[in-house]
């Protein structure tokens, strides 16, 4: 059966800001599940708290919308429960940057086999637009008194230190871009994070469609110059084919991920195949693991008797 | 042949639990049975730990007071314990640090210090260790001086060692050799016990056998043998075994279905996932069926919670293990489960509190946190194990409650029971059974979804797992209708309200009265002990020991915490002349949720918060005076070093 993206939506009422960025991250989340063909029932959205928590609400596949920055947790219990399940955690910058940024740098660790898409529109939405934690030093978006006092994280650079295989970019109002990005972070195997650039209409005044479209920059032709760039068109390489260059790759994704301003590369920044996922490390030590993961053990017979067998445990304990 | 109290005392990392180990199984082997107290501080190497092993020929549930041996091998040990040796007990002593001064001990507190000069002074002693042996002997106590470096030289010697410091190591093994010397103990039970301990490594095993050998016939040969606890009973057919509360709590998380477990290392929780994830392959009644638990050590207590809530969506048995800070860091995921009436066991070891408090020591300061902790009202069950085998079972049934009342469920232990370990029959699993609640394996799809949260009588509505055909639903931590779509509408949040806290009372309806209260000795006693937890055992010492001396004591021993069986409390107690709360901690916890749950105020309070776990000494001392019309209505337990 051929699947569309109006299969992946509920009848929730979207009540995100007119203009907002989340609407063009949901069409791509919505076309990306329909042209991967992947069945509701398998498929779990998990979300933090935020404009962007309530993203599972409004896609007809499992939800769970979580705590403020607990999103990766959740995610990563569901995925290592029930390895058949695609699961995608989605989070704002504030979500996952700031009161997450532990889990977000502890996941990379583990690379679990899963996708983490950040909503980073610079701002705290749903709190009335204080300053988020990729929102640069000195900047004054509209609803802070003052300019901004802290320095900005940069997701891309985190996410490759902390062991992300597959690192990349996109841009909310690219949907089709965007759109192929998730469906490659979904086939890679391993802990994808997609860093989603996103213009919040209501309370950051800085960082507008328009900045994006570069419509203050005009070349001499007077056509706009936009600050987006694709890193495929300019012939970016971002996979490790071999384990000896997986340092020097990481090198320069990091290198790319410092360019701002008037060139903004998107696309996929870092791609490793080659690390095992969490998944390969547990089969490792429990070989069945995958054909028989927690969520489908059985744990009792018919008549409720348990099946774990523990007379091994009363030998070690023996005393007489 | 009466009790036997062997304590062993030295700086951490010296070999002292394994020196107890070894003294236990042994007793144990010898078909005596073996309650043991590990003390230690929150410290790797160099501060002063020790072991208290009660040991009966029949079954013991606490500890007491007394120790008639005491096995030092280092001056703090004596100076610390000296104090506890009853008359006619005996001390083993390095006979080089005989001259040692208290001032010299660099690990002794200075409020110790301090205190303890005064008590010599007091005394009319000097601070030397010899005065006060002359002074325990001059009482009636037996001093052992043995030459240890003598005898690790010998052994040196013998081993054909190149460095003393390496037998060195063994002094530990040493002090267990001359005890049972002292004791002239079975030798076959000791060589069973060692190489049992040191199953995985035959060659420590052998070198280790030797230094007990050569100390036991040192102490054989040398002094005067303590004979009246001496002998091992005849062998005993019976199947017994000897483990801790972590130990327990985790076999009867495995035989209870937990395929997940997480945790923060914190003590004296950690232990329990430790020995998981070492048995993280299990074993099956039936070969082709592969299961297991995966143990995972997440960042911090917060991803715990939430990844065990993760893994319960999908129907995983899981659970998170924790002790006091770390409870405080999950309340907010604990919440967010109550809300979404996920099935998660919450295993909370309480230590001395509050923040860092006494990081190994006892305490059970946390009733009310576990009850009331998390922001809002949503169900739970706290379940409070008195001992060992209960934990065992426990932790099967808050499984079982988990799922077939969706929701969270407490586990409450504390350190005394994760750390203490006892002797018991092996545990009798023919009646355990998994409930696994309400299942729904084809689910009707709407169109809109499935309703996980339909409105039922009971509060409970058939749950779907995450991965189920035509089961698509929603999750949230805001306010839900039944698909699990976010609703502030009022009429809506009643219903849910209600269709939750409802539940509580479905299983006051459902569980019987028997799983969840315990009671001992006389049912028409005049007075009535109430209390939880781990002094279950000191108290029913205590409370046989006073009915045999014609006293009229019951003791309600309250299992189900929250929600309380109020109605079945307040008959037990009603009629009582004195109601007498023991618990650990300040400010009788349990008292308190009594009288507000069912207006019955007790009139004693037998407390301790000093860090120790209570012996029936104290506990049977307190009741007595109650008993004798003179106490006053608050006591305070102090025993213990």
């Amino acid at each position: 059966m051929v699947l569309r993206s109006t299969d992946f939506k509920t009848d929730v009422f979207v009540d995100w800001c007119p203009g907002c960025g989340n609407f063009g991250i949901l069409a791509s989340l919505q076309m990306a599940l329909a042209e991967l063909g992947l069945e509701s029932h398998n498929v779990v959205i998990v979300s933090g708290i935020g404009c962007s928590g309530k993203v599972p609400h409004f896609v007809k596949v499992y939800g769970v919308h979580t705590l403020h920055g607990r999103t990766l947790p959740f995610a990563q219990g569901i995925k290592i429960s029930n390895p058949e399940l695609e699961v995608i955690a989605v989070g704002g910058d504030g979500d996952g940057l700031g009161i997450g940024v532990g889990h977000l740098v502890n996941a990379g660790r583990r690379n679990v086999d899963m996708v983490y898409l950040i909503h980073n529109n610079g701002v705290y939405g749903l709190t009335k637009g204080q300053a988020s934690p990729t929102l640069r030093l000195g900047l004054k978006v509209k609803a802070i008194p003052k300019p901004n006092i802290s320095e900005a994280i940069n997701p891309i650079m985190l996410a490759i230190s902390a062991g992300y295989t597959f690192v990349a970019r996109s841009y909310a109002y690219d949907v089709k871009h965007l759109k192929e990005v998730i469906k490659q972070a979904i086939q890679h195997k391993g802990l994808a994070l997609v860093d989603i650039l996103q213009p919040c209409p209501t309370y950051n005044d800085l960082y507008t469609k328009e900045w994006f479209a570069g419509e203050d920059r005009v070349a001499g032709t007077g056509k706009v110059v936009p600050r987006l760039y694709k890193l495929e068109e300019v012939g970016f390489d971002p996979d490790v084919h071999d384990l000896e260059e997986e340092f020097a790759k990481k090198i320069a994704a990091i290198e790319k991920a410092r360019e701002w301003g008037d060139k903004i590369p998107i696309g996929v920044f870092y791609r490793n195949d080659l690390i095992p996922t969490f998944h390969e490390r547990i089969t490792k030590r429990i070989p069945y693991y995958l054909d028989n993961p927690p969520a489908k053990q059985k744990i009792s017979d018919e008549k409720g008797a348990p099946i774990a067998h523990i007379e091994e445990f009363f030998k070690e304990l023996r005393i007489t | 042949m009466e009790d036997f109290n062997w304590m062993i005392g030295g700086p951490q990392g010296s070999g002292v639990d394994t020196a107890a180990n070894i003294f236990g199984k042994t007793c144990g082997y010898g078909g005596l049975y073996v309650y043991g107290r590990r003390e230690y501080h929150s410290n790797i190497k160099g501060l002063h730990s020790y072991f208290h092993l009660r040991i009966s020929p029949t079954e013991v549930l606490a500890n007491v007071n007394d120790v008639d041996l005491l096995a030092a091998f280092d001056a703090e040990t004596v100076f610390r314990h000296i104090g506890e040796v009853s008359e006619g007990g005996g001390i083993i002593v390095d006979e080089n640090q005989v001259n040692t001064r208290l001032g010299d001990v660099p690990s002794l507190p200075k409020e110790f210090k301090s205190d303890f000069s005064k008590h010599l002074e007091n005394k009319g002693l000097k601070d030397g260790l010899n005065d006060l042996l002359e002074d325990a002997e001059r009482r009636g106590v037996k001093v052992f001086r043995v030459p240890y470096t003598v005898l690790l030289e010998q052994v040196s010697d013998r081993l054909g060692m190149e460095k003393l410091s390496r037998a060195t190591q063994m002094i530990n093994t040493l002090a267990v050799g001359i005890s049972f010397g002292l004791l002239n103990y079975e030798i076959t039970l000791i060589e069973r016990a060692v190489k049992a301990v040191f199953a995985e490594k035959p060659n420590i095993a052998e070198m280790n056998l030797l230094a007990i050998k050569h100390a036991y016939n040192y102490a054989n040969e040398t002094f005067e043998k303590m004979l009246k606890y001496a002998s091992p009973e005849t062998s005993v057919e019976e199947e017994r075994i000897f483990l801790s509360g972590n130990q327990a709590v985790a076999i009867g998380k495995v035989l209870g279905g937990c395929r997940i477990q997480t945790y923060y290392p914190i003590t004296p929780a950690a232990d329990e996932s430790i020995y998981l994830e070492a048995h993280e392959i299990l074993e099956t009644v039936n070969p082709d069926l592969k299961v297991g638990v995966i143990v995972i050590q997440t960042e911090d207590e917060i991803a715990a919670i939430n990844m065990a809530s993760g893994a319960a969506l999908t129907g995983a048995r899981a659970s998170t293990s924790t002790s006091g800070p770390g409870f405080s860091l999950m309340v907010e995921g604990l919440s967010w489960a109550g809300n979404n009436e996920v099935p998660i066991v919450l295993t909370y070891y309480q230590r001395g509190a509050p923040s860092t408090g006494l990081p190994t020591r006892h305490g059970q300061d946390d009733l009310r946190f576990a009850i009331h902790g998390g922001h809002g009202e949503f169900p739970r069950i706290v379940l409070a194990s008195g001992d060992i085998k209960e934990c065992f079972y426990d932790a099967v049934t808050a499984f079982n409650y988990a799922e077939i009342f969706q929701m969270p469920v407490i586990h409450l232990i504390d350190k005394a029971l994760a750390n203490s370990s006892q002797t018991y029959s092996r545990f009798d699993i023919k009646d355990v059974k998994i409930q696994r609640g309400d299942i729904l394996k084809e689910p009707m799809f709407t169109g809109e979804g499935f309703k996980r949260f339909a409105f039922t009588e009971t509060g409970i509505s058939p749950r779907v797992l995450l991965g189920t055909k035509n089961g698509v639903h929603w999750y949230t931590g805001d306010e839900h209708d039944e698909f699990g779509h976010i609703s502030e509408e009022s009429d809506l949040r009643i219903k849910m309200m209600e269709k939750r806290m409802g539940k509580l009372e479905t299983v006051d309806k459902i569980v019987s009265i028997s799983e969840r209260v315990n009671f001992f000795g006389d049912h028409e006693a005049r007075n009535m002990i109430v209390s939880w937890g781990s002094p279950k055992g000191a108290i029913i010492e205590a409370l046989n020991k006073l009915n045999h001396e014609d006293s009229s004591l019951g003791f309600l021993q309250i299992r189900m915490v929250h929600p309380l069986p109020s109605r079945q409390i307040t008959e037990v107690l009603k009629n009582a002349e004195r109601i007498i709360d023991v618990e650990m901690n300040y400010s009788s916890q349990l008292a308190g949720i009594l009288a507000e749950k069912t207006g019955i105020s007790a009139d004693f309070q037998i407390l301790k918060y000093s860090g120790r776990p209570m012996t029936t000494t104290e506990v049977y001392n307190a009741l007595k005076l109650i008993l004798s019309g003179r106490a006053p209505k608050r006591q305070v337990l102090t025993y213990g070093s």
